[in-house]
């Protein structure tokens, strides 16, 4: 049985000293080697501490970067191939940081996913949920402005074509984009502010990191099971089990991004950004990166006549009407997120016991990746209606199908106790067996 | 690459992974170009040296009339194998503004291996007044700026033919297959020994196009060699990291199981 123990270093006297005026080290003691974790956390659970080791990544390159990095429209671009050239290491820093960008959003929608299968938006984590919807939002406008720092063709065209969504807003529409653009087109006060920005809001959304960690310690994670924890045989301290299991997860984490770092540093990002921005010169198809596109297709998928002149009429403002619900459409679909647990008022958290919702739940996946994919293509034939039917699923999800679930699903019998799945039955018999080499080293 | 792209296709995460490259195939409504085995291709590649020296003096005897390199300094040449005395002498063959001398005069001086390539026209202007009214695009970052950029480049650079009977080409343009549009104002750069290698090696319209592609591969990608040989360092450490961490992960959790 897992021991919950003080650590021994809390008997120093100079820990004791520093301790008695400021009890920082009672706070790790009480959060790391005291703190009860569920025994049964898969390893889906390890994106969570990920996230906040690649957030930690993004801020310490990024401000490097910053070092050698010119904010000027007319510097930008060179600046940041001076970096890649005659910085030393400068390819590898920006590297680490063009693609730490994706593998943050890979690791942050694995791990709302992991939320929404094993409903770890229920009571009594909602506000738990919902700082998590918080911190993508601010990731979206934090990548989103740092996208538009390195003066490309994309940078520059993607720009222009997300600040003029909020155009869309009515009546204060035009006089917000006038504000974002700091002038009358995007140039270069636009990216001396979102320099300016891109620099801030990690911080911020470190901020917002601590609430979200803060209200996770008050009740503790979730589990597979989803159940509540109902003792001591139910938990471990977090430190060492899951600090090592944590490790090990970010070992195999850190190959995959090297991968990327060293073999196909650009294979995520778009060629048209090694072009310096040129304003006049529309590229053939404005794609945003990876991580946007199913929000991309949502924005194309809901106006009829507006789809098929998004990349030439950018400017026009020629349906004003369609574009606002597109841009309604994309923000509805994050903010649809933040009601998510008064959506779904089935008592069960995890899918293991929702047979009907688990299916769904893969549908859903499947329903974001083909508007990710449908985000990247064209908005013409075949697309446009893939698009649509998609978006309407993905709204239908969670405004009609996990309300009706919640009502009508018949859910499986849980478990009385963590413990009791974990230890009874065959489980028992594969840990004696397990343990018998371990006795003899 | 094809491999690697295929073993990462097999992640899970990869799948997302795949939006990005139809994200890049997007914008290509062109003939796809062949693919070739590359001396800087795969884990291990590393520029043929042979092949930079002679893609240098493609570059310089044909490209270099019409696009410039400017993210490319003189000196960078020696990374490439060219020697200090060598690069002192290429440099020197262009003329660059000096500073303002003690009257206040900005008179030329040659050039030197910190300057960067100098660009064959003075602005973007010029370049359009001398080429009909085109714009040679600099050449640094061209095949980092074109999806499939090495492939395409020489697709691009042989693949120059008559035009089929039903195309129409305008004056002063040429039928390319793998030209976005498949009309480019650049005529045919490339010909039959069209320039003399200095190792003797027959210049064949394919020699050459190879071995200016590798030249520009390098031009925009001068840290591949090391970027490669410090990854593969990297990948191994990691490895060895964390069969280590599954290991004490595993005695650690031994009481738990």
């Amino acid at each position: 049985m897992a021991q919950f123990q003080k650590p021994g270093w809390l008997d120093n006297g100079l820990v004791r000293w520093v301790d008695h005026r400021l009890p920082i080290f009672t706070f790790v003691s009480h959060e790391l080697y005291e703190y009860p974790t569920p025994r049964n956390l898969n390893y889906w659970w390890n994106f969570g501490s990920l996230a906040g080791i690649i957030l930690v990544i993004m801020i310490v390159t990024g401000i490097t970067l910053a070092m050698h990095y010119t904010p000027h429209t007319a510097m930008a671009f060179d600046s940041v191939e001076r970096i890649m050239r005659d910085v030393n290491f400068g390819w590898l820093i920006r590297y680490i940081h063009m693609n730490g960008a994706s593998m943050f959003f890979i690791i942050v929608y694995i791990h709302i996913f992991r939320g929404l299968y094993f409903g770890s938006y229920k009571a009594p984590r909602e506000i738990l949920w919902i700082l998590g919807v918080v911190i993508l939002l601010l990731m979206m406008a934090t990548a989103f402005m740092g996208y538009v720092l390195p003066w490309g063709q994309m940078s520059f065209w993607g720009a222009t074509v997300i600040t003029n969504l909020f155009s869309a807003i009515p009546l204060v529409g035009d006089y917000i984009v006038t504000l974002l653009w700091g002038g009358f087109a995007v140039d270069n006060p636009t990216l001396a502010r979102f320099f300016s920005l891109h620099y801030l809001m990690p911080f911020v959304i470190v901020g917002v990191v601590v609430m979200h960690i803060w209200a996770l310690h008050v009740h503790g994670s979730n589990n597979p099971i989803g159940i509540d924890t109902k003792g001591e045989q139910d938990v471990i301290p977090f430190h060492p089990y899951y600090t090592v299991k944590d490790l090990f997860g970010l070992g195999v984490f850190l190959i995959f991004f090297s991968l990327f770092i060293f073999f196909a540093p650009d294979y995520l990002g778009h060629p048209d950004n090694y072009i310096e921005a040129n304003p006049l010169s529309t590229p053939a198809h404005i794609v945003p990166e990876w991580y946007f596109l199913p929000f991309y297709a949502i924005l194309r998928a809901v106006p009829a006549n507006f789809v098929g002149e998004w990349a030439t009429a950018w400017m026009g403002f020629i349906f004003i009407e369609a574009k606002l619900a597109g841009v309604l459409a994309m923000f509805g679909s994050i903010a649809v997120l933040f009601v998510l647990p008064w959506l779904d008022r089935s008592p069960v958290r995890s899918s293991r016991f929702r047979p009907m919702y688990k299916w769904f739940f893969w549908i859903f996946l499947i329903d974001c990746i083909v508007l990710g994919y449908v985000g990247a293509k064209p908005a013409e034939g075949v697309y446009i209606a893939i698009g649509r039917v998609a978006t309407i699923w993905y709204f239908a999800h969670f405004l009609v199908i996990i309300p009706l679930l919640a009502k009508f699903e018949k859910t499986k019998d849980l478990p009385k106790s963590i413990s009791e799945p974990v230890l009874g039955g065959g489980g028992g018999a594969a840990s004696a067996a397990a343990s018998k080499p371990m006795e003899k080293a | 690459m094809n491999m690697f792209r295929t073993a990462l296709v097999a992640g899970v995460v990869a799948a997302t992974a795949t939006i990005g490259l139809s994200s890049a195939n997007a914008a290509g409504e062109v003939v796809h170009p062949p693919e070739h085995h590359w001396s800087f291709s795969g884990l291990f590649g590393t520029y043929d040296r042979a092949a930079l020296r002679r893609g240098f003096e493609v570059y310089k005897g044909v490209c270099a009339g019409c696009h410039g390199l400017r993210l490319v300094a003189y000196r960078n040449l020696m990374d490439i194998g060219f020697t200090e005395d060598e690069v002192k002498a290429i440099a020197a063959q262009v003329s660059v503004p000096a500073e303002p001398n003690a009257d206040g005069e900005i008179e030329d001086r040659p050039g030197i291996p910190a300057d960067r390539f100098k660009s064959p026209f003075a602005n973007e202007n010029a370049a359009r007044a001398a080429n009909g009214g085109a714009y040679p695009p600099d050449l640094s970052l061209m095949v980092k700026a074109r999806h499939n950029g090495a492939n395409y480049m020489k697709a691009l650079l042989t693949g120059y033919q008559e035009p089929p009977a039903d195309k129409q080409v305008p004056d002063g343009m040429h039928y390319n297959p793998y030209f976005p549009g498949q009309l480019i104002a650049m005529a045919q750069p490339l010909y039959e020994d069209g320039i003399e290698y200095s190792d003797k090696t027959k210049a064949t319209i394919k020699q050459q196009a190879e071995d200016v592609v590798t030249f520009l591969t390098w031009a925009a990608q001068p840290e591949l060699e090391a970027r490669k040989r410090l990854g593969v360092k990297v990948i191994l450490f990691l490895l060895l990291l964390t069969g280590l961490l599954y290991v004490v992960k595993r005695r650690i959790w031994a009481d738990v199981h």
